[in-house]
Formats: C-alpha cells, sequence, structure tokens
C-alpha cells in the first residue's frame, strides 16, 4: 500500500511533466487538423538542411564518443589503478567539467578558440572540430569515473595470471583486461554519446553561424522560423536516436550489475605509478603523458583562460567585468541586472531540487526492492527505465513540449506557461534521474538480509527503512541534493524556453550577452561565467564531501 | 540432556499439543521461485516440533532445504502448504517483526552503521525497552559471548569469531521466543568454529533459549543440540537425540550421511553378531572406529576376529586410518591412534590384517521401537 503511493507520486509527476509534453509533442509531428498528417514529416525530410544537420549530429556523436574514449581510458588507468603524489586533487579537478553548466564550457572553449585567444592559430572557432574538443572536455569524467570505478575493482590476478603465462604487458592488457573493460566502457560510450548528441549550449554558444545540430535546429525552428511543426518531427527524431542509445545503455548496465555483484568491496591496492628505473612500465608513461596532456590543454586551459579573460578589460587588467554585473549592460534589454539573474538561478535551482530529490528519491526507494512476484519485479523494472527517459530525451523537447502542452493541459482551463513553477519543474524533470542514479546503487547495494534481520529483530518495515535504509543511503542523498542543485543551477536547453524574458537565470544572461557585440558585453558574458561556475563549484565541493566511496553511476 | 517431546521423530504422525508448548511445523510446503521462473520445492511436506528450552539441529547437505525451512519459521519466506504454529497459535498471519522469533545469520548482518552495542540494543529499541535497563542487557549479554567492554567498538574492527559472537549477542537481547540460527558458524575457520560451538550452547542453555540450528556440520550438530533432526531433499529422515541418531540411525540413507561405510545384513557375519546382539531384520551399519586392529594385546578372540586387505594408508592428526577390504563386509575405515617410535607395527599397503569389532561401535539400522 504504502508502496503504491511511493510509486504513484513520481509516476504522475512524470507523466504530467515529462509524457504529456513530449507526446503532445510528438502528435504535433503527426497530427494536423485532428487527422493523421505526415505531410509535415515529408516535407522537413524534403529539405537539404535537415539532412546536413542530422549528419552533423551523428558525427558529432560519433566523433566526440571515440576521441573522448580514446583519451579517457588512460585517464581512467592512471588515475583509478595507480598511485602517486597529487592523484587525489587531479581526481577533484578531472570532475570539475562534468558538473559545469553548458554555457560556461561554451564560453570558456571561445576564449581559447577565438581570436587573441592561446589556441586562435588552429582557426577552430564556430567549427565543428571546436564543438568536438569542447565536447571532450565535457565527457572526459563520465569516462575516467565510469571505467575508472570499474577498473579499480577489477581483480588484477587474471592479469596477473595472464603475464605468467607468458604474455606481455601489452597482450595481457588487450587480451584479459580490455575485455574485461568492455561493458564498462560501452556504458560509458553510450551515456557520452547521448550527451554529445543532446549538447545544446555548447553548440549553441561555441557553433559558427550556420553550424546546426538537431537540438539548436529545434531551437532555431521554435524562435526564428516560428515553425513549431517542423520543430516537432525534428524532436520526434531526436526521441528516436536517444531511445536507441538509451536501451543499448540499459542492456549493458544490466549486463555490468550481473557481472559484479557489489560485495564487501575487496579493495585492490594502487600500484605506484612507475616512470622510471628498473621495474619502469611503458604503459604507465603512455597513461601519464596522455593524461597529462588533457588536462592541460583540454582542462586547465580553457578554465584558466576564462579567469584571466574575466580580468580583461578595454581600459586594461581589472575587476570592471565583474563590477558590470550588478549593471544591466551596455545596450540594455537583459532583463535586469546579471546580479538578479544570479539570485533567481539560485532560487529556481532550490526549488528544482527539492522536487527532483523527493521525486528521484521515491522512484530509487521503489525501484531497489526486490519483490517476490514476477510482475511485480517486472514493474519495478519497467519504472526504473521509464524515469531514465528524462537522462536521454533531450532538455529542449522537455521545454518546448511544456510550452506546447500546458496552455491548455488535458483539456483544462488553464495556461500555465506563464507561471513562475513551470521553470523548477522543468529543471526537476532533467535533474531527477542523477539522483536517482546516484541514490538507487547505494541503496540496491544493502543486503536484504540486512532487511531481514532488522525485522527479525522486531522491526516494522517502516522501522527498517529509518534505520536500515537511510543511514546508509543518506550520504548518497546529500551527493544527490548537490548534484540536483548543479544540474538546475546551469541547466539551458529547457530554460531556454520558459525562462520569462523579465526574470532570467544567469546561463539565459550569458548566451543573451555572448550574442551581442562589443568588448564590453562579451567581458560581462565571461565574468558570469566565471560567477556561474564558481557558485557551481561551492555546491558540488559541498556534496562531494558527501559521495560515499565507490557510490553513484556518474 | 533434556528428553525431546517424542522418543522419535515421526513426521507422519497426526498433530497433537505439545506438553511444554513451543515450535509446531505441520506439513510445512515451500516453493522457491528461481529468477529464470522455475519453481522447485525446497521443503516438501515437512513436521517437526520444538519445545520450550529444547535446541534442535536441522542436519543436513547443502541444498536439503534446511535454510529455507528456517526462513519460513521466521515468516521470510511464505508458505505454499501447511502451517507453522507457536503454542498452538497459528503465525501464518503475523508478520515476521512480531512473531518473537530471533535469526541469526552465517554472516552475522551486523549494522555497519552502529557500533557494537547498538547493534545487540537493536532489538530492544524495538521492543521499547527502556535504557538503562538496555545498557545493562547489553553489558550483560556481552560478557555472555565473551566480549566484555566492546559495547563502543566499531563493527569494521571486529574478527569473523567477534563478529558471529556479536550477532548471537544481538538476536539473544530481545529474549526471543524462538531463536533461529542459520550456519552460525560456517564462515569461521576449524578451529574457532569447534570453540564457539561450545560457547554457542552454553549461550543457549544460560538464557533458557529454545532454538532451531541449521548446520551441515556433523560436530557442530552433535556438539550443540538436544536433539538432531536430519534433513534431506526437502524432508525429515530422523528425528532423535545425538546419542540414539548415532547408534541407531533410522534408515541405511541416514546411516550413510553419518559416515556408516558398510551395510550387513544381522546374522550374516558372525564376528559382528558375537559383538552385537541384534534381532533378526535389522541391518548392522560399519563406520571409522567400528572396527579395530586385533593384533594387539586384549583386543578379540581367535573365533571372531575378520580378515581384510590394507588398500590404502594416511595419515590424520595424531591418527592413522587404514581403509581396509574387509571379508564379508566391504571396505571400512579402520581408525589406530599414531604411536612413537614412528611407523613402527603399523601395517602397510597390500597387508592382510586381522581385526576385532568394536561392540559399542556398530551401528543398529531398523532396532524395533
Amino acid at each position: 500500500m504504502a508502496w503504491g503511493v511511493a510509486a504513484v507520486v513520481p509516476l504522475v509527476f512524470l507523466g504530467v511533466f515529462f509524457v504529456l509534453p513530449v507526446a503532445t509533442l510528438i502528435a504535433r509531428g503527426f497530427v494536423a487538423d485532428g487527422a493523421l498528417d505526415l505531410s509535415g514529416f515529408a516535407e522537413v525530410f524534403g529539405r537539404r538542411r535537415t539532412w546536413r544537420i542530422i549528419g552533423t549530429t551523428l558525427a558529432q556523436a560519433v566523433v566526440g564518443t571515440t576521441v573522448t574514449v580514446l583519451l579517457g581510458v588512460p585517464g581512467a588507468y592512471l588515475l583509478h589503478r595507480t598511485e602517486f603524489r597529487g592523484r587525489r586533487a587531479l581526481v577533484a579537478l578531472v570532475a570539475v567539467p562534468f558538473v559545469l553548466p553548458t554555457v560556461v564550457v561554451g564560453v570558456a572553449f571561445r576564449t581559447v578558440l577565438a581570436d587573441g585567444g592561446a589556441l586562435a592559430f588552429l582557426g577552430w572557432d564556430g567549427t565543428f572540430a571546436g564543438v568536438v574538443a569542447a565536447l571532450v572536455f565535457f565527457n572526459y569524467t563520465v569516462v575516467v569515473r565510469t571505467v575508472g570505478g570499474f577498473w579499480a575493482q577489477l581483480d588484477p590476478r587474471a592479469e596477473q595470471a595472464a603475464r605468467a603465462l607468458g604474455a606481455s604487458p601489452w597482450r595481457a592488457f588487450v587480451q584479459v583486461t580490455l575485455p574485461a573493460l568492455a561493458p564498462a566502457i560501452a556504458s560509458a560510450a553510450s551515456i557520452v554519446a547521448l550527451f554529445c548528441a543532446t549538447a545544446f549550449g555548447v553548440v549553441l554558444v561555441l557553433g559558427g553561424p550556420g553550424y546546426g545540430t538537431v537540438e539548436t535546429e529545434i531551437w532555431v525552428q521554435t524562435t526564428q522560423y516560428l515553425d513549431l511543426r517542423a520543430a516537432a518531427v525534428l524532436s520526434v527524431v531526436q526521441l528516436v536516436v536517444v531511445v536507441g542509445v538509451l536501451v543499448a545503455a540499459g542492456r549493458t548496465r544490466v549486463r555490468r550489475e550481473r557481472a559484479l555483484p557489489m560485495g564487501p568491496a575487496e579493495t585492490v591496492s594502487r600500484r605506484r605509478l612507475a616512470l622510471r628505473g628498473p621495474g619502469r612500465r611503458s604503459g604507465d608513461a603512455v597513461a601519464a603523458t596522455v593524461t597529462g596532456v588533457v588536462v592541460l590543454v583540454l582542462l586547465v586551459l580553457p578554465l584558466g583562460s576564462l579567469v584571466v579573460r574575466s580580468l580583461h578589460t578595454p581600459d586594461g587588467w581589472g575587476l570592471a567585468n565583474y563590477l558590470a554585473l550588478g549593471g544591466a549592460g551596455s545596450s540594455g534589454g537583459l532583463g535586469g541586472s546579471v546580479a538578479a539573474a544570479a539570485v533567481t538561478s539560485l532560487r529556481v535551482a532550490l526549488d528544482a531540487t527539492v522536487i527532483a530529490v523527493v521525486v528521484g528519491g521515491l522512484v530509487a526507494l521503489v525501484v531497489s526492492r526486490r519483490p517476490r512476484s514476477r510482475t511485480l519485479r517486472r514493474a519495478v523494472g519497467v519504472l526504473d527505465g521509464v524515469f531514465m527517459l528524462p537522462l536521454g530525451v533531450s532538455a529542449v523537447t522537455v521545454g518546448f513540449g511544456f510550452l506546447v502542452a500546458l496552455d491548455a493541459p488535458l483539456g483544462l482551463d488553464l495556461d500555465l506557461r506563464g507561471s513562475p513553477v513551470l521553470l523548477p519543474i522543468a529543471q526537476a524533470v532533467v535533474a531527477t534521474p542523477l539522483v536517482v542514479r546516484t541514490v538507487l546503487p547505494v541503496l540496491r547495494a544493502v543486503d536484504s538480509r540486512l532487511h531481514d534481520a532488522a525485522a527479525v529483530l522486531g522491526a516494522s518495515p517502516g522501522r527498517v527503512l529509518t534505520l536500515v535504509d537511510w543511514p546508509i543511503a543518506a550520504r548518497s542523498a546529500g551527493l544527490a541534493l548537490g548534484l540536483a542543485f548543479a544540474v538546475s543551477l546551469g541547466e539551458f536547453g529547457a530554460t531556454a524556453f520558459l525562462a520569462r524574458p523579465d526574470r532570467p537565470t544567469l546561463p539565459v544572461v550569458i548566451v543573451r550577452l555572448i550574442g551581442r557585440p562589443g568588448a564590453e558585453n562579451l567581458g560581462m558574458a565571461i565574468a558570469a561565467s566565471v560567477l556561474l561556475a564558481l557558485l557551481t563549484a561551492v555546491v558540488m565541493a559541498a556534496a562531494e564531501r558527501l559521495r560515499p566511496i565507490g557510490a553513484g553511476e556518474l | 540432556m533434556t528428553a525431546g517431546p517424542g522418543a522419535r521423530g515421526d513426521q507422519t504422525a497426526a498433530p497433537r499439543p505439545l506438553p511444554g508448548g513451543g515450535l509446531s511445523v505441520r506439513g510445512a510446503v515451500v516453493h522457491y521461485r528461481d529468477d529464470d521462473g522455475s519453481v522447485a520445492t525446497a521443503v516438501d511436506g515437512l513436521s517437526l516440533d520444538v519445545s520450550r528450552g529444547e535446541v534442535v539441529a536441522l542436519l543436513g547437505p547443502s541444498g536439503s532445504g534446511k535454510s529455507t525451512l528456517l526462513r519460513a519459521v521466521a515468516g521470510l519466506e511464505p508458505l505454499s502448504a501447511g502451517e507453522v504454529s507457536w503454542d498452538g497459535q497459528d503465525l501464518a498471519a503475523v508478520p515476521v517483526h512480531r512473531r518473537g522469533f530471533g535469526l541469526m545469520f552465517q554472516d552475522g548482518q551486523l549494522f555497519a552503521h552502529r557500533d557494537v552495542g547498538a547493534n545487540v540494543a537493536f532489538g530492544l529499541e524495538m521492543a521499547h525497552v527502556p535504557r538503562p535497563e538496555r545498557s545493562t542487557t547489553v553489558a550483560g549479554l556481552l560478557e555472555l559471548v565473551g566480549l566484555a567492554g566492546f559495547a563502543g567498538r566499531a563493527v569494521a574492527t571486529l574478527s569473523g569469531g567477534e563478529r558471529q559472537r556479536v550477532a548471537l549477542a544481538r538476536s539473544l537481547a530481545p529474549r526471543p521466543r524462538l531463536l533461529l540460527l542459520d550456519e552460525p558458524l560456517s564462515a569461521l575457520d576449524r578451529a574457532l568454529r569447534e570453540r564457539l560451538a561450545g560457547q554457542v550452547r552454553s549461550a543457549l542453555v544460560a538464557t533458557g533459549t529454545t532454538a532451531l540450528f541449521v548446520t551441515h556440520d556433523h560436530d557442530e550438530a552433535f556438539a550443540v543440540a538436544d536433539r538432531i533432526a536430519v534433513m534431506d531433499g526437502g524432508r525429515l529422515l530422523q528425528v532423535d537425540p545425538p546419542a540414539r541418531l548415532w547408534h541407531r540411525p533410522a534408515t541405511r540413507q541416514v546411516a550413510e550421511f553419518l559416515g556408516y561405510e558398510a551395510f550387513t545384513a544381522a546374522g550374516a557375519v558372525p564376528a559382528l553378531d558375537a559383538a552385537v546382539h541384534a534381532g533378526p531384520g535389522t541391518v548392522l551399519a560399519v563406520g571409522p572406529g567400528s572396527l579395530v586392529l586385533a593384533d594387539l594385546p586384549g583386543r578379540g578372540h581367535d573365533d571372531d576376529v575378520l580378515r581384510g586387505l590394507v588398500r590404502s594408508v594416511g595419515f590424520r592428526r595424531g591418527v592413522v586410518e587404514l581403509v581396509v577390504d574387509v571379508e564379508g563386509i566391504g571396505e571400512v575405515t579402520v581408525v589406530e591412534p599414531s604411536r612413537a617410535p614412528v611407523g613402527i607395527d603399523l601395517p602397510v599397503v597390500g597387508d592382510v590384517v586381522r581385526l576385532a569389532a568394536q561392540p559399542g561401535a556398530i551401528a543398529v539400522i531398523g532396532w524395533p521401537g
């Protein structure tokens, strides 16, 4: 009974604020004037522009994923299998990009690639290569964490056995370790592919004129051409791609959970990094070199450049860019000062976090149960999968769906579009899957016999929850709280559609600023990006302290 | 050692109220559903009584359904048929946490986020025992299991044996009407297991706890239990006090499970009949220790010795084990204490040895009554 309620609340939430908008959107693509009409598809697919955009999207996903995996696997080895001074600091540094708002990443890469930037000579500003570089920056952490976390638990004795049987270090790696890592690599790659295909903020800020992916095209068709039909058709295309990748990701995840039952985690000791001397390993040198270059060029350079450029004003070095954040920009029309936008962002993110943690916590709780009946077990599995959908379904689709669906939801005479509650709800929809994925593995790892032990000692089901599950899950709940807050703070895809013009959030203001001419606006955009990055970093640093060892999939 | 309620564990007997009250399992059937959807019968129409204050061991090979039966008694597995009752009251509608039964797991299942004292106190908190009384009970129980002063220790700092002793104290704390122990010592090494088996027995007796103890280890069952229930394939084969079980196994299957090696009908081998005066129709079971070397002073007479060919000789913990192919009986293990100087007078493989029967060490299957 109580479990029923715990399952129904999130389902209703997801139904009204995710399925309804997305379904309405899909219907837009298929139905015109109350009848099935596929002419919208024919028309959109008849455009050469559409095919170019789909091509760019796929190329971006494939190239971005390949490069990220190639660079990330050496990093996973270096940071999770070897020990050296400064390793922990490096792990923390590598974790930064993933939680940085996409808009900030875009602005940071512009400061490096655009005229006057350290890598301007490459001519990558506004090009495919520039966008891919930023996507690799953004997703590098995902590969390092997912593969590294798995690698750290991998029993090294299989590789040692291969070595004892006469395999060279390289052959032992390729024939024993790599196949064992395959599920983790596949799982990481599918997540990265998803993020690359649905990237919005990065592409919008970094892609030059004429550069477009399905995601940005939905935005362009809606806001510039006002062609909702074309946008709806493109959303359907995006949905098909995403569901495909998600199904593949789900398969590899199931295999991984089956392959690695979380038991008393045997701590595999890390080997000291051996770059010199008689015990040197060439693999270590390769990993250290690759990771060093990635960290310096891809991570430190853009972030450092962002900070340095924020202090660079038309009148020399100083804090003028930051001081300007209190004002309304040189040409006005920002919808208030940047400082006011920051306050709006914090408020909205707070509301979104509360919603996401309540809904995501309930889902994780229900999904972590192993009911006896097969039907119920299957239902739990479906619930798990359904709540992963928003992770992949692009935020732009969610935001656009809200606009389309919620003017008169379910035939009610209500227009929710202007409501201030809409924005936090949309951000919560985006953040909920992260909450689920953070809390769920921790709850799942609780031995069901621990529940039995408490029950036979006289604890009712409710007390088992509060006295056994809660103390174990509490720390991951803290991390989930931080993640949800950081995600909401930097959310741009859905927010771009839903933020009210007079009350923009910080990412919205940054994009507005960067779209304007003038060194002063650019300076303000960069300073605002630093501010947003700082806010996010503070939140994540607090949450990171709460991360239980080895918990969380992302 | 207290006597059981019935002389024999006759599982077909009609339900009858127990004189002392206690646990009664009648015709229990438990189906186990695997992940692939296949259904297996783990417990197959089993009946068993445990009277108050009694310690009964469920002994059987792994996969015999004994742990499943235990979980069903605790209320963690549903019964497909049959009944579990306490003092005559059916427990079908009573959820796990209201049964007042304790359960101790093979791997302890201590709460890692609570210290030793808080683990032991958990059941007392559930029963709303006031704090001062709680800490007295906890201290007393920790002392009982030999861990006085451990209350403030973190669970992670304990050794395997200490964890199991904490788990035992935790299970005993709420004074369960019945304590179910699921292979509580199996995860420990042999020496520790033997020592703790005695400790468990004395803790159960000291607290007057009624207990059902699941194990696949014979020595453990014989050391801990008032009665032993031998289980296989989801059914009970025999329920008896240890000595009776050992000397009067109900069937050849039970005798084989206990370690008896060779079986002959009474009257078939004169040397055995001279030692054991079993009635006609019974079967004699011969195992390690039943036969000894006769060519040592004071053992057997010429007319009732057996002859056998030594097949192998092995050495183990102070004894020499000879596997001897005995005429008219079959292969039997003969155990002799090893004596210094090394190797003197002991037969080697291929020797023909003369053996004498030890009257008390030959079991009789099908003994009437």
